[in-house]
């Protein structure tokens, strides 16, 4: 008989791995060429010192207030509940982040570890240009040498942040292989590693990647979570009876972020709602694993959902959104959706389209095309929800960089 | 009773050289071409290492990608890989041939079914490239069990310990990875340097074979000689991907260069 899977209580869902890294015993893992054991090992040993040293904390926690500027604002879009009627939307509006988005958060605390490994250079794989965009900048604050992998169709589309990379002094490789996306720009990134891992570190993007990786990123992002834990009683005087956490779902970093903190409690009072990229209407390719029922496949070094044909190879993705454009997801989240702890839907590149027309035209907000799929959804749920439910949205990116992909698909801008 | 592989490297020790391994990617470019390649270049091959390409490759250089591109576009499918190898061996019993792959295949198309089907087409080893030890035990255990040698690697990066680890949990051949690399890279660590780590490893056990790969070319093969085997694989899939470009014989040309490398080490 199968055991059944369960969620730890009073356990960072980060660590509620085995000893071989799999979460519920089959998500995660650690599949790397034998080069890369040492080095992933290393950055284990020294990531496990530094999470419980006092001094790094508070190094990290001066960074993420006086670099980062937390508390990034939680906010009541007083005008989009009004207008949709039903459940009161907010948004914690994570894009206020130095750079705009939450990467900033990952890009942080990997630059932070690669000093404290006395290495002095970091590369990264970027999809929107944001992991790219706020490594470069960290790299930067903290005197790296920086080099960026990223699929040469991302260059094209998200050329805003590419500008920011080129100023911060990093290197962008474009990367031609495949789909031209953020999975090559992983897969030439992690080439990369294992051919300097002896000097350079290397970060991962998103709660992807060996399992070490998942772990440093989601411990990174977990800060929105606390801060909103803190918002919320403040607001609200308790935490309420009725919340909806909707975030968009790529890789998962924002999503666990936001959600790491409430994992705890009961389903029926915080749900969590993950939203993947359904790609175009009409289209067959998406990248949405988790909802629309990829099966489990390794991809950049661990288990998980994945868009695969049955012979294993990684399927070609398609949305709208470079930062969802990813056939795998975080190995937590799919430990989330069997456990049945989170639930996941899509939203396509139309819905997230007019989410976002609807959100900027009520709200001073402007967000990115990843965070307008979780917009979507809220959209979609509210009118059917009571005036105490309280949804909230993760906006945890900013449309600056989506200008090009907004004024040829909307005209405007 | 002795494997295929250990009789390969006892007579190419006779000979007094080491044993040339070579590889190509099954179907590159086309399921046809790639048995061709096979029977001609194993008459100066000791072992022929078969790639099952995939296409997220986080090891392989851009000559591998390139030919495992190629081979997925013309279509081809585990089945025949394994297909590709049963006729191989029809015509060439003594050959050992190694399958070389990453894990989501073998774990799509099932491990069960993966061994059973290395059996009946007569595949003598595996090399998994993103299943290190000790994640690979239970698979390497299963492995032997059906007669498959589980190749470990070894790289500049595996510490004394682990080494140790790895050397008692291997079966008859053991690969060690020359330099930190992806496969194809340019030889950026001296032969000198590369044997005495060699030499290390071959030390804590004598009888196993240790062949060394990554970086080897027409250029540098003379001077790894000492080993008990050289890798080759992706000198040979650039030969293919030029022989393309240029519409001559890929057999021919990729026959001339294995022969020419195996003249370097005689």
């Amino acid at each position: 008989m199968k055991l059944k899977m369960k969620l730890k209580k009073g356990v960072p869902l980060i660590d509620q791995h085995d000893h071989q890294g799999f979460w519920g015993g089959k998500f995660g893992g650690s599949f790397i060429p034998e080069t890369l054991k040492k080095p992933v090992e290393d950055l284990t040993k020294e990531f496990k010192k530094l999470r419980n040293n006092k001094a790094f904390l508070k190094k990290r926690d001066y960074y993420f207030k006086n670099y980062i500027g937390s508390p990034t604002s939680f906010v009541k879009l007083e005008n989009l509940s009004n207008h949709l009627g039903g459940a009161q939307i907010w948004a914690k509006v994570v894009s206020e982040a130095n750079g705009g988005a939450h990467k900033i958060y990952n890009a942080t605390v990997h630059a932070l570890i690669c000093k404290a490994m006395g290495k002095k250079y970091i590369v990264g794989d970027t999809g929107a240009g944001y992991a790219g965009k706020m490594l470069s900048m960290a790299a930067k604050k903290f005197g790296l040498k920086c080099k960026i992998f990223m699929g040469a169709k991302d260059i094209k589309r998200q050329k805003p942040n590419c500008d920011a990379m080129r100023k911060n002094g990093a290197e962008i490789v474009p990367v031609y292989s495949g789909s031209q996306t953020l999975v090559d720009a992983v897969s030439e990134c992690m080439r990369y590693w294992v051919s300097n891992c002896d000097n350079t570190h290397m970060c991962v993007g998103s709660t992807v990647g060996p399992n070490i990786f998942v772990k440093i990123c989601g411990w990174s992002t977990a800060q929105i979570s606390r801060e909103l834990r803190t918002q919320l009683k403040e607001e609200f005087k308790k935490i309420p009876n009725k919340i909806k956490l909707i975030n968009c779902v790529g890789g998962g970093s924002s999503a666990y972020g936001f959600w790491s903190e409430f994992i705890d409690f009961d389903k029926k009072q915080i749900e969590l709602i993950g939203v993947e990229a359904g790609g175009p209407k009409k289209s067959k390719l998406h990248a949405a694993p988790l909802s629309r029922n990829a099966k489990v496949g390794i991809l950049h070094g661990a288990a998980s959902y994945v868009c695969q044909n049955n012979e294993g190879q990684i399927n070609d993705t398609e949305s709208i959104s470079a930062g969802l454009d990813y056939p795998g997801v975080s190995p937590i989240h799919c430990f989330l959706k069997d456990t049945k702890r989170a639930r996941y839907t899509y939203a396509t590149d139309e819905d997230a389209l007019n989410a976002h027309v609807m959100v900027t035209k009520f709200e001073k907000l402007n967000p990115s095309l990843e965070p307008s799929h979780a917009f979507a959804e809220a959209i979609k749920i509210a009118p059917k929800l009571s005036k105490d439910t309280i949804i909230i949205v993760n906006s945890c990116g900013d449309a600056k960089k989506d200008r090009d992909i907004l004024r040829e698909r909307l005209g405007k801008h | 009773m002795s494997s295929l592989l250990k009789k390969a490297f006892l007579n190419a020790k006779k000979e007094n050289r080491p044993a040339l391994l070579t590889y190509t990617v099954a179907g590159d470019n086309t399921k046809r071409k790639s048995l061709e390649i096979l029977k001609c270049i194993s008459d100066y091959a000791d072992i022929c290492e078969l790639g099952f390409p995939h296409n997220t490759p986080i090891a392989d250089g851009g000559q591998i990608q390139t030919s495992a591109y190629r081979a997925i576009k013309n279509g081809i499918k585990i089945n025949d890989v394994f297909s590709i190898a049963k006729n191989f061996k029809k015509s060439k019993k003594n050959t050992p041939i190694i399958l070389m792959g990453y894990y989501n295949m073998i774990f799509q198309y099932n491990e069960n079914k993966f061994l059973d089907k290395c059996k009946k087409s007569k595949v003598d080893g595996l090399i998994v490239v993103d299943l290190p030890y000790p994640e690979n035990k239970s698979f390497a255990s299963r492995c032997k069990k059906n007669g498959l040698n589980f190749i470990q690697l070894v790289s500049p990066t595996t510490s004394q310990i682990r080494l140790k680890k790895i050397i008692k949990d291997s079966h008859d051949m053991v690969y060690y990875i020359s330099m930190l690399s992806t496969t194809g890279g340019k030889l950026k660590v001296s032969p000198k340097k590369i044997l005495e780590r060699y030499n290390k490893i071959k030390n804590q056990n004598k009888s196993k074979n240790v062949v060394i790969g990554f970086g080897i070319t027409e250029k540098t093969i003379k001077s790894l000689k000492k080993a008990d085997g050289l890798v080759v694989g992706s000198a040979i899939c650039k030969e293919i991907s030029k022989s393309i470009e240029r519409r001559q014989n890929t057999v021919t040309n990729v026959t001339n260069i294995v022969k020419r490398l195996r003249n370097k080490i005689q």
